[in-house]
């Protein structure tokens, strides 16, 4: 029964793994961008629940109507007058993702530095909707469960609109071969920049939900950047299904580590998956050839 | 790097500076010892970084990981062994560690490994912790190795030159010409017969075993040491981003990079630390719209402008 | 030096997933001779030449230098065994200069040199293939023709005794072609065995000793230039997916 529980605990969590790897994919499988202060957008949205439910008691499940608009709104200013000036100057491929790097970093460390200095180093964490829940014979608080059906939900939202709209296809199109799809007369430029916005408002909600059940602090978002990652490695980079199956996996990984070997190895395991998948499946778990 | 066999009338007068850099503790007080081997320190780093990644394009943020195992290895062995045994065996850790890593992620490319060695800190540092909880069941270590300022400042100052002038040497060699084949195409660096695996492997092993020596030598300072002050993951963003600043590609770029960002840090890390990050992420931003070829790079485009300035003459003559 | 010919290719494989690029390709290339592969695009011919090189794992077969196998070493093993090559698509180093360029192949080639000692060396072979005059001048900077040069320079540069071009007389004008074919042919002259993949009939025409074509991985037409290029089914295999 108690490794129901931990099955379970892990599925909550890699729900929330994989909304932020579906994320991250819009960033990096369709803009193209490796954007590394992707993770700032997650510590916005939870230090916006946070003191929205501190302030003015106003439920955190409200607070994303303001956090979530603002980190579209920041994600698009950062592609449109950071990043793409960047795409017409580089001369390769490989000068712009290393130009890519160090400006992400750069924002990485200006967004956390204003954190650190507005509200300090220490972990943060309110008390929400901490009931506990029977559920098929676990225990699991209400807050963790509400943040997994939100995260699902808005993830198949998304997984809809990709597969199933006009705009959704241009996207995908753009995701297999810009240059393909410019010809086809998709704009490229301007869905690029929406497909990066769109991954940082995700990420503000991501951001939401994680600060309803874990405590955070102004240094967080490089770990979650760093999951993000992970998982769009492991679904394949483009693959939406394919994410949040390895976001499942992730987060399953995690909780039958800590259970059974240490809870202080968590990291250890992310890496040790990540380098696996690196080495010996490439393209990906959950995509073909 | 790219000019004739080069004159070499600079070698007496760099021995003069570095015999005269040598003398200067006898000079200057306590605290600008200590400012001064931050920089020598930082300048290691920084050249030892832009020798492998900054030539290879393989971008490591694994500098942090490797300064922590040389830190912790004082911390472990200073009480039980000498000193001169201690620093020896944390460049050899540093060493195998890094052979380790470069066997196996050395082939990733780009922003995998990029990420891949940022991890790598962050990993050991979760390692250590989980060691010492479950191991030792303390978090904190004492450092107690009767180092003065002097005797440290010294000894950065035999890394440093040792490390500016062996990059300097090995540029020029052969092991320069395939770093440089292999950060412009791989693929070419393997079908010119460069065995690219083996250099990268070696020289990542080399440099990261520089890094664990100075790790090992800067942690004579310290009385005490903890996972999260021995590994911090800042480290390895400041050093590449001195690099960038005093430019790569040139022995003593990445040296003189070091000197404006220790300054900087010195200046505000003590009142405001939070803003140290700030200026150092906008120091990223602007080095990749401003300065993309490092302030040295700024120099040799102002030296174009100025057809008679020592700098030319040099050139031509 | 044995009888047999310098380089032999048996049974050849290889597949990339469910499409079979290579199969049973079989080649013996003579000393100092001039083979020409063609055959319509994604025929094969350049992943024989990966296959060879060691770029890419073979499925199967044997590849033989000399009477040695070398199959299954790697890319820089296989230059040091003396094969050398160029690239469809071609790779200058864009931050080196054309002197460095071509150095880098004397320095890690099959006899290894300190850049001191190759200085000289590499001097003449700029001067061979017309380049002195750009020795400076960084990759970035040269015309293609000029860049081809240095690719073919660089190649030589390691000492081949076999030397595999892939489509290196390809996108030049009439004129450079005249010249491209000559330097090629005085190379030949001087003693080494080329293999070639080519598309520019003249050129084939020109300099090879002996012609095989390759269409859908496989091979179907060998020998005398003028003999495989009036072959009906050659011309099939041409007319029908390529007019090159």
């Amino acid at each position: 029964m108690i490794l129901f529980e931990v099955v379970l605990s892990g599925v909550l969590v890699g729900g929330m793994y994989g909304l932020i790897a579906l994320g991250l994919n819009l960033q990096y499988g369709i803009a193209r961008m490796m954007n590394l202060a992707y993770g700032e957008a997650l510590m916005g949205g939870a230090y916006t629940a946070f003191w929205f439910f501190m302030l003015w008691r106003i439920d955190p499940l409200a607070s994303m109507l303001f956090s979530v608009p603002v980190a579209f709104c920041g994600n698009w200013l950062i592609y449109r007058y950071l990043l793409s000036p960047l795409i017409r100057r580089a001369a390769n491929q490989e000068i712009l993702e290393a130009d890519t790097i160090l400006v992400t970093f750069g924002l990485l460390f200006v967004f956390q530095g204003l954190a650190l200095v507005q509200w300090g180093g220490e972990y943060r964490g309110y008390t929400y909707l901490a009931v506990p829940i029977d559920l098929l014979g676990a225990t699991v608080a209400l807050n963790r469960l509400m943040a997994f059906v939100a995260a699902v939900v808005l993830a198949l939202a998304l997984y809809w609109l990709l597969r199933s709209t006009r705009l959704g296809g241009a996207l995908r199109a753009i995701a297999i071969d810009p240059v393909a799809a410019q010809l086809v007369a998709v704009d490229v430029p301007r869905l690029s920049a929406l497909a990066f916005a769109a991954g940082g408002a995700i990420m503000a909600a991501a951001g939401t939900l994680v600060s309803m059940f874990l405590s955070f602090n102004a240094s967080i978002g490089i770990v979650y950047t760093l999951k993000a990652l992970i998982v769009v490695i492991m679904g394949g980079v483009g693959r939406m299904l394919g994410c949040l199956m390895a976001g499942l996996l992730l987060g399953l990984a995690e909780a039958l580590g800590a259970y059974l070997v240490d809870p202080g190895l968590t990291l250890a395991i992310n890496f040790a998956l990540f380098l696996l998948v690196l080495l010996v499946r490439p393209q990906g778990l959950f995509s073909r050839g | 790097m790219a000019e004739k066999p080069a004159s070499r009338w600079w070698i007496a007068p760099a021995a003069a500076g570095v015999a005269f850099l040598a003398g200067l503790p006898l000079l200057l007080s306590a605290y600008t010892v200590s400012l001064l081997i931050s920089v020598l320190a930082y300048a290691s780093l920084a050249t030892s970084w832009a020798f492998f990644s900054g030539t290879t394009r393989y971008i490591s943020l694994a500098t942090a990981a490797f300064v922590g195992i040389g830190t912790y290895t004082v911390a472990l062995l200073s009480d039980h062994l000498p000193l001169a045994v201690v620093l020896a065996i944390a460049h050899m850790i540093g060493f195998v560690i890094a052979l380790g890593v470069g066997l196996s992620t050395l082939r990733l490319s780009g922003i995998y490994f990029v990420i891949f060695t940022f991890g790598l800190t962050e990993l050991i540092k979760q390692l250590v912790i989980w060691f010492e909880i479950n191991q030792t069941k303390t978090l904190a270590r004492y450092i107690f190795v009767n180092a003065s300022g002097t005797l440290i400042y010294e000894l950065l100052l035999a890394t440093a030159t040792i490390v500016i002038a062996g990059v300097w040497w090995l540029s020029r060699s052969r092991v320069g010409y395939a770093l440089r084949v292999i950060g412009e195409d791989e693929m070419v660096a393997r079908h010119s017969g460069i065995d690219t695996t083996r250099v990268k492997v070696l020289v990542f092993a080399a440099t990261s075993a520089v890094m664990s020596m100075v790790g090992a030598v800067l942690s004579l300072r310290y009385t005490y040491v903890d996972p999260n002050i021995a590994f911090n993951s800042l480290v390895s963003f400041q050093v590449l981003i001195m690099a960038l600043l005093g430019g790569i590609g040139r022995p003593w770029g990445p040296a003189l990079g070091a000197v404006p960002l220790v300054l900087l840090s010195e200046l505000l890390s003590g009142t405001f630390p939070h803003h140290f990050g700030i200026a150092l992420g906008i120091c990223f931003v602007v080095i990749v719209f401003f300065l993309p070829g490092g302030v040295m790079g700024l120099v040799d485009r102002w030296s174009a402008w100025l057809p008679r300035s020592a700098l030319r003459r040099r050139k031509e003559s | 030096m044995t009888a047999g010919p310098l380089l032999a290719i048996q049974g050849l494989s290889k597949s990339f997933g469910g499409l079979q690029a290579v199969r049973d390709f079989d080649l013996d290339v003579p000393e100092r001779s001039i083979v020409g592969l063609i055959g319509p695009n994604g025929s094969g011919k350049t992943t024989v030449l990966n296959l060879v090189t060691g770029e890419i794992a073979a499925d199967g077969g044997s590849v033989r230098l000399d009477g040695r196998e070398i199959l299954g070493r790697p890319a820089f093993r296989v230059c040091r065994a003396r094969i050398a090559r160029t690239f469809q698509l071609v790779r200058v180093l864009p931050g080196m200069t054309t002197r460095e360029n071509v150095l880098i192949g004397r320095l890690f080639g099959s006899a290894p040199a300190t850049p001191e000692h190759a200085r000289k060396e590499i001097d003449a072979l700029l001067d061979r293939v017309g380049l002195s005059d750009l020795a400076d001048q960084t990759g970035a900077q040269l015309t293609y023709i000029d860049q081809k040069r240095v690719e073919l320079a660089r190649a030589l540069a390691t000492q081949p005794r076999l030397l595999l071009l892939d489509e290196w007389l390809a996108g030049l004008n009439p004129r450079e072609l005249q010249i491209g074919i000559e330097l090629i042919r005085r190379i030949r002259d001087e003693g080494m065995t080329i293999v070639m993949i080519e598309h520019v009939m003249e050129a084939i025409r020109a300099l090879c000793d002996h012609v095989v074509v390759m269409s859908a991985g496989g091979l179907i037409a060998a020998g005398a230039p003028d003999s495989v290029l009036n072959d009906p089914e050659v011309a099939r295999v041409y007319l029908g997916d390529d007019d090159a």
